[in-house]
This record gives structure tokens, C-alpha cells and sequence, in this order.
């Protein structure tokens, strides 16, 4: 098994490959095959992905089972997992299996929905392995892509709209990370992250346009970093393409846009932005707190005031992500723990509350609030669910949702008192918004004659919950299951970049004197 | 034994809420009750086998990053174990009323299953109550502490149809959340200080942390009183305690066997619990346990002027729990964490008693709740109004007064000895204010209390005559809980006065903390209150033989050396001590005026008293004022930021910039549409992925 990494990461693109070449027509026999294949592909992904848990030393804080090989031009192939990295593949090869069991009903373009999203996974699971700049920024790119298209084609009316914002919010951001790459290049003279990793960027201070820049290259190429995973995040203000992604993509783009790709911004900023340019982001760590707990409480009263489902979970993630980036720039152990953790619980309980609101938008094929009311009456058990998820997503202990926004906020307690009270704020504006929802779809008597005849959830539909509830409530309890595989790798990069301040600081010291 | 405890009322949750289909719906909710039996009897058993030493049982690891560390975890110590008792004895008394209660309820249509999913929420309140208390660590306590907030939602909520419930129950949820912002940040701040979430660890760093400053917000503050502020804002919020207290009243939306369970008995009292629990802190406090005083002795006086004039019976009785827990936080506030403990402890027999009680004239009366329906109900449900009168007589406090002093036995109602235990100690810690607020309220709850007597078992039937006519007494299920809590509401005081309030030594050993015989030091003290008043000194002397001697953590408790509030109580005034009786006797006397001997008394002051009479019924203004402070702007500046800022200065100035480019892309949109771009870019995607699939395999090769 020594190249179990790229098993992983191409089975589902093979499993497209094949589609695309031998799967014809667009009968109905073609479109059951192509949905099993799909789901065949993903499962198999996913159980080949245990080999890559299995087999992963947590004590190790290097890279692990690492594949190189050299590519065209002198570029290099070469994957990797540690510790940040090897939970977020673990997420995406969760997910897929659920995501395509979640588009059974879909009937248009059914073999090139499933082809974008085996490829999607593909690139996801690239993204989060690639362990060299340009592979990672190939993969980080494209997976663009398919996004684009799964919301564009199969989205709901105002779809070009949605999947053009997206589209341009995104680009824009990375072009500013490729200049930064080039420019890394040409410093260290290597793309290989794990070399990048142990290279010093220069950090002496410099006037540029008449500003003076702290920091110096660091904060430059911090900042281009920061353009393109700030995107992705996405943070506050750059967050509204969001929203209108979420409430155009189909169901499953939208669990997957909020549990996996969301946290490509999280993933970069703990692979490339700490590690790599630590006096950079010392310098600019204040400003990217206060973003994080405006967006917060910005995104959170926001939340409480919309008028359609879609939106109000796409805004309440863009606040649960506002305490990924609060945790990660704390930059101790606690806050990036905690990080980490709230983007794989998000993962689940995001994923999964798009998917509540798939299950009532194919029966009503509406996202309306005001449409619903008195849910419970007939549909039991969605209530169930729909509650469970609602709960984790305002941060219950007990569920998985507590774990990782508890830990954040110790952090930033630590580091920033006023920031961690304004960030606090948000476990009561959650509350508010998230109970309203539910009351307002599920509670109540059942009045409106539409809704006289919605059933309840079919087995297929609870069988797609039924992992995400093992998922919240197991790592709720005994979150040992993440902590215990991510805390020496994070130890070591908070140990890394403490270091790297005090050389800094010390050299810095020197000069002044 | 611990573990039974604690898991039966999960389980008996789980087996109940998801059984009831394979087990039918009368098992299921016997099965639930049986495990809450079950706890209860085990729960007695370690209460009266507790021999005072704290012990340890861990149970899983949970949260662990760095530093910090915490387990799911037992800490069995003297305060755990009285809430113990406290929880599952209430609690599975009012598993068994609620099979006669919920029986038939009109909120449902035929056919409808809801009995086994109120049981089940029961337990799993129950559940998690129990991990509030048995907790070692601040992180578990938190567990309990919002998983009693959500099932105190759901309860609330019960009655999903109605949207008061329903507005009632997020009210609630949120209002707690309040609280807990204020907990979160009191856990943060200890953690920072301390380095752990432990209480052992913590309770050690006491000493140092009240040398400690600490920089929060705009200021530096002492460390302890900071600490302990955030802390008793989080209790201020579970506790229903002003500011945060408008949740409370709402939440009677509930059944009835909800607000006995969770609103009366349990729940609301986990604030005074916490800051019993953190008395190693608030010891080293003082101006923020003069601030818990203030306000407990403030809300005790607000929540029972509200009580005078309300007319929902329910209501009443929520504004009374209201004003008791404001008795409770006074002495904390004082210092005198025992007799917070010996008051919830009674609280929760002749609350919940009178809670159900209320519950069965409100069964009886067809699920009329207003009051002013009520009336001459005496004979027509007997078993129902003696139980009402003992938590009557217990609630205001009867008893005889000195009968300790002069016979050595206390003798009266629960509520006499617990409350008259906390007027003491706020007189004797020095605070007038708070004894004055809480001996005037204590007029306030007997007259509302008598009020709520008369006006439902004495007078003439008012209201709906076929109500009246077809009101019947409650089933045996539901008056065999009655009757054990009566047994509580009259004798748990008598027997455990001692331990509770008794002398240092006594009270020293029931809560495990080390005491030691004192010289000169406290004699002297005993002399300055010889001089006023001879016959307390008598007792002084006798009971100045020992002091506390623990160290923070050491016992459940922790009495700083110079903290002689338990000494000085049982030394104040006579008529200190008798205080609580005559404010007792005028409420009484006042009531029976009013409702008995000139019944029309009522109405024609509401008619003259009339801004205050509204000012009082709409409960001081408090629910419109929050609104209009916050609900309101929070949505309007909700709206602010999404059409403003989002859709004008953010996507605005974003359209601004691609305005050059925007032409380009519609055109390429249009043709996104007929569908060549998309199989230009399918080309695309599988390219790059043949690509990179060809490099694994080339890769592999090397």
C-alpha cells in the first residue's frame, strides 16, 4: 500500500472516467447505473480511506505515507497527510457516500451530476493531500469546477447569478495566492511544502508606496494567502457569495460546499499562513480576530432576521466559521484544536442541516419558512432529527457542535479578552436564531392546507442521517477521537511558530540595537 | 451505586422515548418511572451512608487539549449528595402524578401518542440535572447545566400547538443563554488563571487567585470578584434571578408536573448550587458576594410584590420560587452557604407539593387556571386541600418561635426553620438591607400565599358553574405524591436542622469540613453580644467551642477563618429571630381581610391604586422594557446589516468593481445555457484529471 494516497484520491476520478467513456444513453437504466457507480465509487473510497487512518501514527508529526514521483516540466507529484491534514480527508470520504445517497431523486443530466461530483471529491481529497504547491494549487483551483457547474446546471432559478459569484469571489482570491507562490518560489527555491514548511521568509521590515510594512514579505504574502482563504471561508466581508451559493446549489452541492469545501480556507490557513509566514501572521493575527468576532455577531443577527432556510443555515455556518479563524489565530493549542474540531463537527452538522432542509424542499419544492409550520404533527421523526441538528448547531455540549466553539473561546480568552466576549455573544444570538427556525417550520399546529399530506422521512432518508448522528453525538462525548490524532501535530506547529516569533523577535531586537 | 444513579434516568429516557413502540405505551412510561425509583431509593441510601469524605469516580475521558483536561466524572461529596436526594426523590414522585395528570390531557386529539415522550424528556431532564451535580469539573457542570436547559425547552414547549408554549420555551432557552454567556466567560477566566477546569485544582488556587488581577474588557479587576461575578451571572440566569428572571413566569406554559420538577424543585436552584459549590471562590469575594445579596435580597422582594396581584394560580407559585431563590442567594450572599443548601433543600418538598398540588385543582377544575374561577373548592377535592394547606403553612413559615433555644428541638414547618435560618444570617452578616427586603417579603408570601388559599378553597365558587359542579378529586397516583412531599414539607426541617444550622460542629461533620476548638479569639466575640442581649450569649458560649478549619477544597464547603456567620446567627437579637414570625402572622392577617372578612377589599383598591395595581400585574414593565431594548433593535439591526451591508455596501461595491466584466460573463451565461460551455468545461475537469492520473501512475512506476 504504498501509494494508498492516490488510490484514495483518484478512484472516484477513474470511477468518472469510466462514466464518461462507456455509460451512454439517458434512460432510466443508464441513470441507475451511473448513480451506483457513483455511490459504488465513493463507498469504496471511503473504506479505502481506513487504510489511511489505520495505518497513520498520530505520534508522528511529520508527513505520513508519503508518495513522489516527478511530474511534467521538472514539477513534482508528491502527497502527504499529518495530523491537520489526514481528518479533513477522513470528512470528505465520509461525506461522499451520503451526498450521492442524497441525489437518488435527481433526474436531469444524471451521469455528468455524478461525473462533477466524483471529480470534486477527487480534487477535494487533492487539496488536502498534496504536499506541493503547485499540485496543491492545480487541485485547489479546479475544484472550482465542478462546484461552479453543480450549482450553475442543477441549481434553482437564479443559478447563473450564484455560480458566477462564486465563481469571480473565488478566482479573484487565488490569483493573488498564485503571485505569492511565485514568489515563494523564488525565496525558498522549492515547491515542496514540507521544505517550505522549515524555510525562513524573510521578515525585515520595509517602505513600500510610502507604507511602512511590518513584517515585511511575511505580512505581503500572508496577506495574498489571506485573499484567497478568507474566500473560502469564507470570512466577513468577503462572505455573501456564500448564501447565494447555498440557496441556488442543489442539496447536495450544498452539503458538500459547507461540509468539505468550506474548510479548504481553514485547511490553508494552518497548512501555509501560520506555519509559513509566523511574523506575518503575528502582525496581522488582531485583525483577523476581530473580523472573525464581528463576523460573528454580524452573521448571526443577520441570521436571525431571514426569511428563507437556505440562507439562515448559510449564514449561521459563515459565524461558525468566524470561530475557526478566531481559534486558528489565537495560535495555541487550545484555539487550533478547537479549530480543527469545529470544522470537522461543522462538517457533519452543517452537512446535516442542508440536508433537513433538502428533505422538506423535495416535498414542497419551496425554502420558504413561511411555507411550513406544525411540521412536527406529521413528521415525527424529521422533528427529531431536524431538533438533534439544531442543538449541536448552537453549540450544546454533549454534542459535537460544543466542543470545538468551547475550545476556541478558552483561547481567545486568553489571548483577548474583548474579542472572546463579543465572540461569546454568539452562543446567545445562535440560540435565538436557530430555536426561531425550528419553531417557526416544525412547531405549531399544522394549518396550511399544503402541508396536510407531507409524509414523514422515507428509510432512505433516515439511513443518510443516521452516520451523522453517530458522528455528532459520539464526538460530542468522547471527542478524544479527533483531539487524540490531531493534538501532536498541532503541538508541534504552536511549538513551531513559537519559536519562529522569538528568533524573530531576538534577531529583531538586535538590529534595533 | 453512583453510576446506577446517574444512568438509570438515561436509560429509562431512551427505553421510554424510542421503546414505546415495541413495548407498548404504559410499559414504557413505567419503565421510566421504575429507573427514577430506582435512583431515588439508591440516591437515600448514599445520602444517609455519606460519611463526609469527597470521593472520585472518573467514568471517560472528554474534552483534552494541552493543559486542559476533563472527564466525565463523579464528585461525591455531602453537597452532591443532598442534591441527589433532592432531584430523584422530586423527580420520580412527579414521574408517578404524571400518570394521573397527563392522563386525558385536552391539549391532545384522540389517538394521539404523547405520554411516553414527556416521560422520556423527564428522565432525560432528570439526567441531566444529576450530571449537573455530580460533576468534578466546571466543563461537565456546563454538560448539565444547558442539557437542563434543553430539556427544560422542550417541556416547556410540550404543547407544541400553542404558540404561547412554543414562544414560551424559546424564551427560556435564550434567557438562559444569557446566563450562560456570563458561566462561559467565568470558565474561560478560571481555566486562564488556574490553568485547570477542575474543581480539586481550582479550589486549591483559590488563595492565589485573590491576589490575582486580571484584564477583562476595559479595566483590571480583582480576579476572585470578577470571577465570581461572571459565575453568579450564570446563576442569576438558571435561577431565574432579576434582570434574567422573565423567563420563569412564561415557562409555566409547561405542564403542570414540568413546572413542579424543573421550575420549582430542581433546576432553578442548580445557580445556588453553583455558587454553594464554588463557596472556596465567593469566600475569597466580597464585593462580589455583597453584590449576589443585594440583588437576591432585591429580587425576593420584587418576584413577591408581583405574586400579590397575579390571578393565574400557576403564576403565583412561580413568582413565590422567584422570591425564595432570591432568600437562597442572600445567604450565599452572607456567607452562610448551609443555610442557601437547607432552604433549597425545603424549598424543593413544599414547592414542588405545592406546585402539584395546584396541578390537581387545575385537573380538577378542567384545566382552568385563573383563579378568580376558582373558589369554595374545600369540599370537593379534601385530600388536594390539605395538601395545599401544609405547603401553605410550610412556604410562610409556621412554627414556634425560640422553641431551639428554650427546648433544644426546633419545632415547625420546613419553611419555617430554613427561612427564619436565612433572615438570621443576613441580619447577622451585616446586611440590613437584606434583611429587611427578605422580612418584608416574607409578609408579601404569606398574604399571596393565604391569598392563593382562600381564593381557591374558601369563598363562594366564581366562574363556570359546571366546572365547579363536575370537579372531582385526583386520582391515588396523584395524591400519594402529594402526600409524601407533605411528609417533607413538615418534618425535613425538624430533622435536619442540626446539620444544616446547627452548631459549628455539627454542621462542620455533615459537610466532611475540618473544625477546631477556638481560643480566646471567638470567646471575645461572644462577649460583644453578651452585652446587648444575655440570653443568646447563654447559647454563644456553648456553641463557641469550635470554628471551621478547612482549607478551599477541603469538604464540601469552604467557611474562611474569619467567616463567623453561622455563630452569629444563632447569637442575634430576639427580635430579630422573631421577625419572620410577625411578618408571617401580618401577611396571614392581611390576606384573611382581604379575602375573607371584606372581600370586595381587593377590587376597589386595584380601582384606586391603579398605576400601581398595572405597574404590579404586568410585573414592573419588564418584558415590554426588553423588548424595546433589545428583541427589537437586534432584529431591526439584523436587517440593518443583511440589506445594507450585505446587499448594498458589500455586493455593492464587489458589483462596482466586475461592472467592466459583468457584460462578458452574461454573455458567456447565456451560452452556460445551451450547454457548450459545459461540455467545454467537462473536458476540462477530466483533462487535468487524466493528467494527474497518468503522473500517479508514471509516479508509481519510479
Amino acid at each position: 500500500m504504498d501509494n494508498i494516497l492516490s488510490i484514495v484520491t483518484f478512484i472516484p476520478a477513474v470511477a468518472a472516467l469510466i462514466m464518461a467513456l462507456f455509460l451512454r444513453g439517458d434512460d432510466e437504466a443508464a441513470r441507475k447505473n451511473a448513480k451506483w457507480i457513483a455511490m459504488f465509487a465513493t463507498s469504496a473510497t471511503f473504506l479505502a480511506s481506513l487504510f489511511i487512518l489505520s495505518g497513520f501514527d498520530s505520534s508522528n508529526t511529520e508527513f505520513q505515507m508519503v508518495e513522489q514521483a516527478s511530474w511534467l516540466m521538472g514539477l513534482q507529484y508528491k502527497m502527504g497527510v499529518d495530523g491537520i491534514s489526514i481528518l479533513f480527508v477522513m470528512l470528505t470520504t465520509f461525506m461522499m457516500p451520503l451526498v450521492i445517497a442524497a441525489s437518488w431523486n435527481v433526474e436531469v443530466r444524471v451521469k455528468e451530476y455524478m461525473i462533477a461530483f466524483l471529480m470534486l471529491e477527487t480534487l477535494m481529497l487533492g487539496v488536502f493531500m498534496a504536499l506541493d504547491l503547485v499540485l496543491f494549487y492545480v487541485f485547489f483551483e479546479a475544484g472550482l469546477i465542478p462546484m461552479f457547474l453543480i450549482v450553475g446546471i442543477w441549481g434553482g432559478a437564479n443559478r447563473i447569478y450564484a455560480s458566477f459569484k462564486f465563481f469571480l469571489y473565488t478566482l479573484l482570491g487565488s490569483v493573488l495566492m498564485l503571485v505569492a507562490m511565485v514568489g515563494m518560489y523564488a525565496d525558498a527555491g522549492t515547491t515542496d511544502i514540507a521544505k517550505l514548511l522549515v524555510h525562513e521568509f524573510s521578515y525585515g521590515s520595509f517602505e513600500l508606496l510610502g507604507v511602512q510594512v511590518v513584517g515585511g514579505m511575511q505580512t505581503l504574502m500572508f496577506l495574498a494567502f489571506f485573499a484567497s482563504f478568507a474566500v473560502k471561508m469564507p470570512m466577513w466581508p468577503v462572505h455573501t457569495w456564500l448564501p447565494d451559493a447555498h440557496v441556488q446549489a442543489p442539496t447536495a452541492g450544498s452539503v458538500v460546499l459547507a461540509a468539505i469545501l468550506l474548510k479548504m480556507g481553514g485547511y490553508g490557513f494552518l497548512r501555509f499562513s501560520l506555519p509559513m509566514f509566523p511574523v506575518g501572521s503575528d502582525v496581522l493575527a488582531p485583525m483577523v480576530l476581530w473580523m472573525s468576532a464581528i463576523a460573528i455577531v454580524y452573521t448571526s443577527l443577520v441570521a436571525l432576521v431571514q426569511e428563507d432556510m437556505k440562507k439562515l443555515i448559510a449564514y449561521s455556518s459563515v459565524a461558525h466559521m468566524g470561530f475557526v479563524t478566531m481559534g486558528i489565530f489565537t495560535a495555541n493549542q487550545q484555539g487550533i484544536d478547537g479549530a480543527i474540531f469545529q470544522m470537522i463537527s461543522h462538517g457533519f452538522i452543517s452537512g446535516a442541516l442542508f440536508l433537513c432542509v433538502g428533505v422538506i424542499y423535495d416535498r414542497m419544492h419551496t425554502r420558504d419558512i413561511d411555507a411550513y409550520g406544525g411540521l412536527v404533527n406529521r413528521m415525527p421523526a424529521f422533528a427529531l432529527i431536524f431538533m438533534l441538528f439544531t442543538m449541536a448547531n448552537v453549540g450544546l455540549p454533549g454534542t459535537s457542535g460544543f466542543v470545538g466553539e468551547f475550545l476556541t473561546l478558552v483561547a481567545i480568552f486568553q489571548v483577548n479578552t474583548w474579542v472572546a466576549a463579543v465572540a461569546t455573544t454568539g452562543v446567545i444570538f445562535s440560540a435565538a436564531y436557530a430555536l426561531w427556525l425550528y419553531r417557526r417550520v416544525v412547531m405549531g399546529d399544522l394549518i396550511k392546507e399544503s402541508l396536510k399530506t407531507i409524509s414523514d422521512m422515507t428509510t432512505r432518508e433516515r439511513a443518510i442521517f443516521a452516520p451523522l448522528i453517530v458522528m455528532t453525538i459520539l464526538l460530542g462525548v468522547y471527542p478524544a477521537l479527533v483531539l487524540d490524532i490531531i493534538g501532536p501535530s498541532v503541538t508541534a506547529l504552536v511549538t513551531n511558530y513559537d519559536k519562529a516569533l522569538a528568533a524573530a523577535d531576538a534577531v529583531t531586537q538586535v538590529a534595533s540595537q | 451505586m453512583e453510576l446506577t444513579i446517574l444512568f438509570a434516568p438515561l436509560i429509562g429516557s431512551l427505553l421510554c422515548g424510542f421503546g414505546w413502540r415495541f413495548i407498548g405505551e404504559t410499559a414504557a412510561m413505567w419503565v421510566s418511572t421504575g429507573f427514577l425509583f430506582l435512583a431515588a431509593l439508591l440516591s437515600w441510601v448514599v445520602f444517609l451512608t455519606f460519611d463526609g469524605v469527597t470521593e472520585q469516580i472518573q467514568i471517560l475521558r472528554w474534552i483534552e487539549s494541552g493543559s486542559l483536561s476533563s472527564d466525565w466524572s463523579i464528585r461525591l461529596d455531602r453537597l452532591t449528595s443532598i442534591m441527589l436526594i433532592v432531584i430523584t426523590t422530586v423527580s420520580s414522585l412527579v414521574h408517578l402524578y404524571s400518570f394521573g395528570y397527563m392522563a386525558n390531557d385536552p391539549q391532545w386529539k384522540d389517538g394521539e401518542i404523547y405520554k411516553p415522550r414527556f416521560f422520556a424528556y423527564l428522565s432525560f431532564f432528570t439526567f441531566a440535572m444529576l450530571m449537573l451535580v455530580t460533576s468534578d469539573n466546571l466543563i461537565q457542570m456546563f454538560f448539565g447545566w444547558e442539557g437542563v436547559g434543553v430539556a427544560s425547552y422542550l417541556l416547556i414547549g410540550f404543547y407544541y400547538r400553542k404558540p404561547s408554549a412554543n414562544a414560551a420555551a424559546i424564551k427560556a432557552f435564550v434567557v438562559n443563554r444569557i446566563g450562560d454567556f456570563g458561566f462561559a466567560l467565568g470558565i474561560f477566566g478560571l481555566y486562564m488563571l488556574t490553568d485547570s477546569v477542575r474543581f480539586d485544582d481550582i479550589f486549591a488556587a483559590m488563595p492565589a487567585v485573590a491576589e490575582m488581577s486580571i484584564t477583562f474588557l476595559w479595566a483590571d479587576w480583582n480576579a476572585a470578584n470578577l470571577l465570581a461575578v461572571l459565575l453568579f451571572i450564570g446563576a442569576m440566569g438558571k435561577s431565574a434571578q432579576l434582570i434574567l428572571h422573565t423567563w420563569l413566569p412564561d415557562a409555566m406554559e409547561g405542564p403542570t408536573p414540568v413546572s413542579a420538577l424543573i421550575h420549582a424543585a430542581t433546576m432553578v436552584t442548580a445557580g445556588v448550587f453553583l455558587m454553594c459549590r464554588m463557596s472556596p471562590l465567593l469566600e475569597f469575594a466580597p464585593q462580589a458576594t455583597m453584590f449576589i445579596t443585594v440583588l437576591g435580597a432585591t429580587t425576593a422582594f420584587f418576584a413577591a410584590t408581583v405574586g400579590l396581584v397575579q390571578t393565574d394560580i400557576k403564576r403565583v407559585i412561580a413568582y413565590s420560587t422567584c422570591s425564595q431563590l432570591g432568600y437562597m442567594f442572600v445567604a450565599v450572599g452572607v456567607g452562610m452557604y448551609s443555610a442557601a443548601m437547607f432552604h433549597l433543600f425545603t424549598h424543593a418538598f413544599f414547592k414542588a407539593m405545592l406546585f402539584l398540588g395546584a396541578g390537581s385543582v387545575i385537573h380538577a377544575m378542567h384545566h382552568e387556571q385563573d383563579m378568580n374561577n376558582y373558589g369554595a373548592l374545600r369540599k370537593k377535592i379534601p385530600w388536594t386541600f390539605r395538601a395545599m394547606m401544609i405547603g401553605t403553612l410550610a412556604i410562610t413559615g409556621v412554627g414556634i418561635p425560640f422553641s431551639y433555644d428554650m427546648f433544644g428541638i426546633p419545632i415547625g414547618f420546613a419553611g419555617f426553620l430554613s427561612k427564619d435560618a436565612i433572615i438570621e444570617s443576613a441580619y447577622a452578616g451585616g446586611s440590613s438591607y437584606g434583611f429587611w427586603m427578605l422580612v418584608i417579603a416574607a409578609a408579601m408570601t404569606s398574604f399571596y400565599s393565604w391569598r392563593l388559599m382562600f381564593m381557591t378553597f374558601y369563598g363562594e365558587a366564581r366562574g363556570d358553574k359546571h366546572t365547579h359542579d363536575h370537579a372531582h378529586e385526583s386520582p391515588m397516583v396523584m395524591l400519594i405524591p402529594l402526600g409524601v412531599l407533605a411528609l417533607g414539607a413538615i418534618f425535613a426541617g425538624m430533622i435536619w436542622f442540626k446539620p444544616f444550622f446547627g452548631h459549628v460542629d455539627r454542621v462542620a461533620t455533615f459537610y466532611g469540613i475540618p473544625y477546631e476548638e477556638v481560643g480566646a479569639h471567638g470567646a471575645d466575640k461572644v462577649e460583644g453580644a453578651t452585652d446587648d442581649h444575655g440570653d443568646a450569649a447563654k447559647d454563644g458560649k456553648a456553641e463557641h467551642h469550635y470554628a471551621f478549619a478547612g482549607k478551599p477544597g477541603e469538604g464540601a464547603l469552604y467557611i474562611a477563618p474569619d467567616n463567623h456567620i453561622l455563630d452569629d446567627a444563632h447569637a442575634v437579637p430576639n427580635w430579630v429571630k422573631v421577625s419572620p414570625f410577625v411578618a408571617m402572622l401580618g401577611g396571614f392577617l392581611m390576606a384573611m381581610w382581604f379575602y375573607i372578612w371584606n372581600p370586595t377589599l381587593p377590587g376597589r383598591l386595584a380601582e384606586s391604586q391603579r398605576p400601581l395595581y398595572l405597574f404590579l400585574k404586568n410585573k414592573w414593565y419588564f418584558d415590554e422594557l426588553y423588548d424595546f431594548l433589545f428583541v427589537n433593535p437586534a432584529k431591526a439591526l439584523g436587517r440593518f446589516l443583511w440589506k445594507r451591508g450585505d446587499e448594498t455596501v458589500i455586493d455593492g461595491t464587489l458589483n462596482g468593481v466586475a461592472m467592466g466584466i459583468i457584460p462578458f460573463f452574461t454573455k458567456l451565461a447565456g451560452r452556460a445555457q445551451s450547454g457548450y460551455i459545459f461540455t467545454y468545461a467537462f473536458a476540462m475537469v477530466i483533462g487535468i484529471a487524466v493528467l494527474v492520473t497518468w503522473m500517479t501512475m508514471s509516479g508509481g512506476a519510479h
